[in-house]
Parts: structure tokens; sequence; C-alpha cells
């Protein structure tokens, strides 16, 4: 039943401020998510040129190739602000806690076969630094995007990777302390299986075209690497052995699918908005696509061997099937 | 088992395996190309490794206890909201600090969090990296929390529904403007200095523990809280600034002079930001925290002092702008104040002439200066005010080539006289404030030329509203100043008469009577 408690009851001057009256095109109350967001970010009248890069203004739109007629058109499906951000990974992060701390009562990890357990980790600790450049990536990306809808979603994207990275070295230590992680380095700095890997997100450090960047690192190594590992090979793993990897990268699979959500939506809406996006977004997702391919094919080896090529050819599939949902034909 | 092993790690070995074991030098691209803008400055960094980490926070744990806060802060914002909690403060002049709050503050909390992902991009530490993005995403929560907390007034109140737009095109925004477009178009170690050590370190008590304890005293419960959850935020944030300008020191004996001038810069343009801070608490809280001539002696001249005693050892010395600022602490507020209430039809929020009360009140905080000074402006303009000549200065402002405040402060040791200074470059002149900003612009020229003073702009055609023809043969420069700042008339002139003061005292017996 209904109770029908009251206050008292003002009418207020107006709904809410003028720069998302008129985006909504009308005076209504607006979300936290559009208050927080929308047309925040400065746009004209900056006094300085950046004297680091003194072609640009300071945010400037020619940063990158593609072009909007607006930007904050880039909306977040998942409409992150920083509270609504910070609340998702809060409960997230109390599950992963959770998960190690079970682990660590039943002395999962102590129980799991010595060669699984060999198998398992060539291939999920080297990743820690997959994610450390995943950070430094997307850091690019919120620092040099043009508007508050793409430049915060990559702020917490970036924040998300260092905590995939922190997640990843306490699943190393949770099995084979220190060690683990040394020889993990040293296979991601020599080990010939990474070395593609390790290019890939070094010559993304140096590219310029901050949209670029999000394509080949969120979209075309991201989309390809975590179905792969955090999906595939942790089924492979749990039929093998026993769910226990399935449990402490929960985060990242979790993480994977909702991210996947903002990142669809961001491609659909550039390529929707003019044909030169359309087809600069097919360029860099064929380019960055085939180079992503040779970097994982190597780790694909490590987890599946003999299966390598099958799942591969799925994942392959599966992101070109979200490009193709996107509007974008390759 | 394995578990032993990990859990004898040391915070600081466990936090460095999370944070700078993940990192490497790279080799498929040189790192000075990863990393392209942190030689160019001058300052020496032999080894990154060095860098202490100010604190040790780990991406669970930061999400554990972020969102323990927001979880807490919402909650009360939204109590506050549907309890018509605006009616509760203390009257309706205190909403003027929130309208020149959210013009100023806001947006300059959203260049720090692009500032500081910048610096979390570029710095090739990685732990100072991982501190700066910490400290980027941060930002983030301080400028929507802020917006989130005043969203409410803004339904009911008028001045604040165009913050957005007039953020880069209001006059007297564009100090706050030109201060953080100055830091994020410098070098990433002037950025640490400038935004990480002056204004988080130096002047972060001055600026925040006024408008937070402001609020507190005023009964505006939305503010405070944001205030009082974004502390352990703020304190985050200084030990990464004291950290940063520690680091620098002690790389290279060679860094101490670039550092030390910057130091110097950075304090001086922050503390002319600051006289809006000072005049909103002399004159704009109804119920006062203290003078600002007090927050100035507690919070910069004995904790700053004691902060440069302390750098001594590293051959810092107090910024050299130090006395100047001891004796304008006496001046500045009262200047402003006069400055804004002279311009009645050029900002979104209200001016007054203080109660009688509220003079002496002045006068006895301000006992070398105000009745001296000030209090007779005061009684004068409240005379004519009175008689119907309310003052209303509808000229252009001069201001500093530099800090872009009007020029309205006064000569060193003569507070009688206007205090002006010039620089020629390239056989124009250029005008500044103070000997301090002088310096500032005969340091750097190329930079300050190009400061966007729209006084001056005015006249080039470029404010004008979009969609203005600036060539046709009637066209006046500056007719429609109003409509380029979408400046809502309701919002203008004194507080007396004003919508604000007639709807408040309404609602406020509306929600109290029967």
């Amino acid at each position: 039943m209904a109770i029908d408690l009251r206050t008292v009851s003002i009418t207020p001057l107006r709904q809410t401020f003028g720069h998302l009256a008129r985006r909504m095109g009308a005076d209504k109350p607006a979300s936290r998510y559009m208050e927080a967001t929308m047309d925040l970010q400065p746009v004209e009248n900056y006094h300085y040129r950046p004297t680091w890069e003194p072609q640009y203004d300071i945010f400037d739109t020619t940063r990158t190739s593609i072009t909007m007629k607006d930007w904050y058109a880039l909306k977040d499906p998942r409409q992150y602000y920083y509270g609504a951000w910070t609340l998702a990974r809060g409960k997230m992060q109390e599950i992963a806690e959770g998960d190690f701390d079970l682990v660590d009562e039943l002395g999962l990890a102590a129980a799991y076969p010595a060669a699984g357990k060999e198998e398992a980790l060539q291939v999920f600790l080297p990743l820690r630094h997959v994610a450390w450049a995943s950070n430094l990536n997307k850091a690019y990306v919120s620092s040099y995007g043009y508007g508050i809808a793409i430049s915060q979603a990559a702020c917490y994207a970036s924040m998300d990777q260092l905590g995939v990275a922190q997640y990843v070295t306490r699943l190393g230590m949770a099995f084979n302390d220190l060690d683990a992680l040394a020889t993990a380095k040293t296979a991601w700095l020599e080990g010939a299986e990474w070395q593609e890997m390790r290019r890939y997100v070094e010559d993304l450090m140096v590219e310029k075209d901050w949209f670029q960047v999000l394509v080949a690192q969120d979209f075309a190594l991201e989309g390809l690497l975590y179905p792969l590992i955090y999906e595939r090979f942790n089924d492979k793993l749990n039929a093998a052995y026993s769910p226990v990897f399935s449990m402490l990268t929960r985060f990242q699979r979790e993480w994977f699918g909702e991210t996947t959500k903002w990142m669809d939506s961001i491609l659909k809406t550039t390529a929707a908005d003019n044909a030169d996006n359309k087809e600069q977004l097919a360029v860099w997702i064929k380019h960055w696509r085939e180079r992503a391919i040779k970097a994982v094919q190597p780790i694909a080896g490590l987890a599946f061997g003999s299966e390598a090529d099958a799942v591969m050819e799925e994942v392959v599939q599966n992101l070109n099937a979200r490009a193709a949902k996107a509007g974008i034909a390759l | 088992m394995d578990m032993k092993v990990a859990k004898k790690l040391g915070l600081k070995e466990r936090y460095a395996l999370m944070t700078r074991d993940l990192a490497w030098d790279t080799t498929y691209q040189p790192m000075d190309k990863v990393f392209p803008q942190t030689t160019y400055e001058g300052i020496k960094i032999h080894d990154w490794d060095k860098w202490e980490d100010p604190f040790r926070l780990t991406m669970d744990a930061y999400w554990k206890y972020q969102s323990e806060k927001e979880r807490k802060l919402y909650a009360i914002l939204d109590g506050f909201n549907q309890n018509n909690g605006h009616l509760s403060v203390t009257d309706a002049r205190y909403i003027n600090v929130l309208k020149l709050f959210l013009g100023s503050t806001p947006p300059l909390e959203l260049m720090a969090a692009r500032g500081f992902s910048m610096m979390g991009r570029q710095m090739n530490g990685a732990g100072p990296r991982v501190a700066c993005q910490m400290q980027a995403v941060d930002e983030y929560r301080h400028f929507q929390t802020q917006i989130h907390s005043i969203s409410n007034y803004n339904k009911y109140y008028n001045g604040m529904d165009e913050f957005a737009h007039q953020q880069s095109r209001m006059w007297y925004l564009s100090d706050g403007k030109s201060f953080f477009d100055d830091a994020i178009t410098a070098g990433p170690f002037e950025f640490m200095v400038a935004i990480g050590f002056a204004f988080e370190y130096v002047l972060t008590n001055i600026l925040f523990v006024p408008f937070i304890s402001g609020a507190a005293y005023n009964g505006d419960m939305a503010a405070m809280t944001v205030g009082f959850s974004a502390q352990s935020d703020e304190a985050r944030h200084m030990t990464l600034g004291l950290e940063c300008i520690k680091f620098m020191l002690e790389q290279d004996p060679d860094n101490l002079p670039i550092v030390q001038r910057w130091i110097d810069k950075w304090t001086w343009r922050g503390t002319r930001k600051l006289a809006s801070v000072g005049m909103m608490m002399d004159y704009m809280l109804p119920k006062r925290i203290m003078s600002f001539k007090e927050a100035w002696e507690m919070y910069v001249e004995e904790n700053g002092g004691a902060l440069f005693k302390d750098l001594a050892r590293y051959g810092i010395t107090i910024p050299k702008c130090f006395g100047q600022t001891i004796e304008e602490k006496e001046h500045v507020t009262h200047q402003s104040w006069i400055g804004f209430y002279m311009k009645p039809q050029a900002t979104p929020f209200h001016t007054w002439i203080p109660t009688p009360d509220e003079m002496d009140w002045l006068s006895e905080k301000y006992p070398n200066t105000f009745d001296k000074y000030y209090r007779p402006v005061l009684e004068h303009l409240d005379a004519q005010e009175k008689a119907g000549n309310r003052f209303d200065n509808k000229t252009a402002p001069m201001n500093c080539q530099v800090c872009v405040s009007t020029m309205k402060f006064n000569e060193p040791g003569d507070p009688m006289e206007m205090c002006f200074r010039e620089s020629i470059y390239q056989g124009e002149k250029f005008h500044t404030c103070s000997d301090h900003c002088k310096e500032i612009f005969d340091n750097e020229p190329e930079k300050y030329i190009q400061t966007f003073i729209s006084s001056h702009q005015v006249l080039q055609g470029n404010c004008e509203p979009d969609g203005t023809d600036v060539n046709a043969a009637d066209f006046k420069p500056g007719q429609n100043m109003l409509d380029y700042w979408k400046l809502d008339k309701r919002a203008l002139g004194d507080f007396n008469g004003s919508d604000d003061q007639k709807n408040f005292a309404a609602w406020r017996e509306q929600a109290t009577k029967n």
C-alpha cells in the first residue's frame, strides 16, 4: 500500500541548466550523467597554445581525423559519471575480494594440479604488462580526446586497466609468489611468443591520433584478447582442472562484457555521423585487426596448442560481427 | 604454502609490485618518443626509481573507499534536495556564494582532471604516472559532485543556469581560466609545481576551507558534504605536490633555480586568484567564519612559512611575493568587492552594501584599513543607492596581461594610488597589475602576449553572440554582451529588490508558516 507522505512543494523557476535544456529541446530535469558530462569542456577563447604542441589548441578537434557534428553524441550507454562508475567498480571489487579470500581459505591454489598451473600462469601473468600498456594508451585517449563524454569514459577505462594489471599481479602471488611474476616479466620482455604483442602496444604509445589509439587498443586488441583468454581459455581450464582461474579473473570477464557495450556504441555513433568516419574506421579496424591477430596468435598457441587456429577464427569472426553491427563494412 | 610468501611483502614492496614492476623500458619504440615532454623544460631527472610514492593505494582499495564515500554523499544530497534544504541557509545572500563558486570552481577542477590525465600519460616514471592518474580521476569526482550539489539551487535561483556557457566568456572568470590554461600549456614539471604544489599544497587550505566552512556555517549541507567528502582526496593530492617538488630538487642541483622561479610565479598567480575567495569570506557569507586576513595569517603565513622553512634544506627560499601578499591581505577583499559592486549589470551574482553590523565587523577585523580607506567608499555608495542613484560602471575594465584581473590593486606602500606596470614587447605596450605579474610577463613575453582579454577582444568583434555579422555596416562591438554571456536579466543588479530575495522570503514563509 502506498503511503501518502507530504513535503512542502515549491514550484521551481527552471528544471535544469541552460546548456542541458537546449540539448534536450525542453526545460526538464536532466540525469546526473548529463549534468556531469555535457558541454563542460572549454571549446573557445583559450589563452595560450601548448608549449609542448603549439600547432594545436589546448583541446583541439583536429587531433584526430575523425570528425563529429557533436562530440557529445559519444555518450556512454552505461551513463558512467564518477559516482556511478566507482559504485559499479566497488561492487565488482567486493566480489573479487570474496573470490580471492575463498581461494586462499580453501587452499585452492595450492591444490591446483601442477601441469595446469604452469599452463595457466604462462598465459595469464604476462597480461599484467598488457593491461599496464592499456592503462597508458587509454590515458592518452582521456588526455587528448575531445569532449568530456569520451575523456571521462577513457579515464575510467584507464583506471580499470590499472585495476586489471593489479588483479593479475595478485593472481600470480596467489599461485606462485614472486618468482612467477619475474618469470612472466622476462617472457614479456624476451619470450618469442610475446614480442608481437609488445610491439603492438609500444607502437600505439607513439600513435598521435587518439581515436585511432582507441580503436586499436580497445576494439581490435582487447576485442580479440579478452574473449580468447578470459572466456575461452578459462572454459578450457575449467573443464580440464577446476574453476579457480575463472574465479580470480571474474573482474576482467565482467569488465569486458560491460565495456564492449560502450565501445560498440562509440563505433556505431561515430560511423553514423558521416561517410568519411565510416571509411576511416574501416581502414583502421582492418589494419589493426591484422596486426592484433599477429600479436594474439602466439598466445593462442600457448593457450590452445593445436586448437589455436580454430579458436582464433571464432574470436576474429566475433570481432568482425561487432564491426558489422556498428555499421562498418570491412 | 605460496600465499605465505606473498603476505610477507611489506606495504612498500607490495605497492611497487602493483605499479612500477608492471612497467618496462620500451624497445620497439624509443623511450624519448613514448615520453617526449619531460626534457624540454630543462629539469634533469637521473633516476625515476627514486620517486617516493606519496600514497599507496591500489585500485581495489580505491574503489572500496571511494564507493563508500559516494554512497553516503549522494544519499545526503538527495535528502537535502527533497526537503527543500535551500531554504535552510542563513539568508538568500549566501546563494550568491554558490553562483561565484559554480562559475569559478568546477570548470577549474575539470581542467585539473584533464591536466592530471596528461601528466598521467606523460611522466616517464611509473610512480608519478600512477599518482597523477589517480588525481585525475579524483578531479572528475570533484567537478561532478560540485555540479550535482548545486544543481538543485539552480532550479530556484537565478544566475547559475549558464555556468557552462559562461566559463570561457565571462570577463571575471578569465583570471581562473588563464591560471589553468597557463599551467596546462606549460611543460609537465611546471604543471606539477603550478597545480600540484602551489595550488594544491601552498594555497589549498585558503581555497578550500573558506568555501566549505562557509557552507557549514551557513546551513548549506549539500556543499558542506561535498567538501568534507573531498577532504581525504585532497590530502592525497597535497602529498603528491610536495613529493614532486622534493623529487625534482633531489635529482639535480640544476633544477633548483627553475623550480624556484616556478614557485615564485605560481604562488603569486594563485594569490591573485584568491582575491575573490577573500571577498566571499569578508562580504558574501552572512555568517562569517573568520576574516580573510586571519585566514591568510593562519594558512599562508604560518603554515606556508613552516613549509618553506622545511624546503630551505634544498635551497628553496620563501616566494618573492610573500611580503607583498602580507601587505595586501588588508586591502584586496575590499577592493574586489567594491569593484564587483560597481558592475551590477555584468555578473550573474548580486552584490550589496554590507549592513551596519557587518561594517562594524569589518572595522574590527581590519583595524588598519577598513575605516580609513573602505568604509567611506561603501557609505558613499550606500547613500547614493538610497538616493536612487546606484553606482553602475558601464565601461570595460582594464586588465592585467598576466593574471587578467581588472586593474584595481594599489601601489605597494600607498593604498591611495592604483598600481600599473607596463612592458614593451615587439614595439607594443602590455600592461600588468604588479611587479610580480610584470616579471612573469618579462620572463615569457611570447606566451603572455597571447592572453585573451575580453575587454580588448570585444573591440575586435570577438565577443558577440553566435551568428552576429561583425562586418555589417551598422555593427557596433559590445552592444550585445548579455546575449554573448547568455546572462539572465533576473540575475543582474543589487541583491536588494532581486527576485532571489523576494522568492526566498516567500518560500521560507510558505515552508515555515501555515
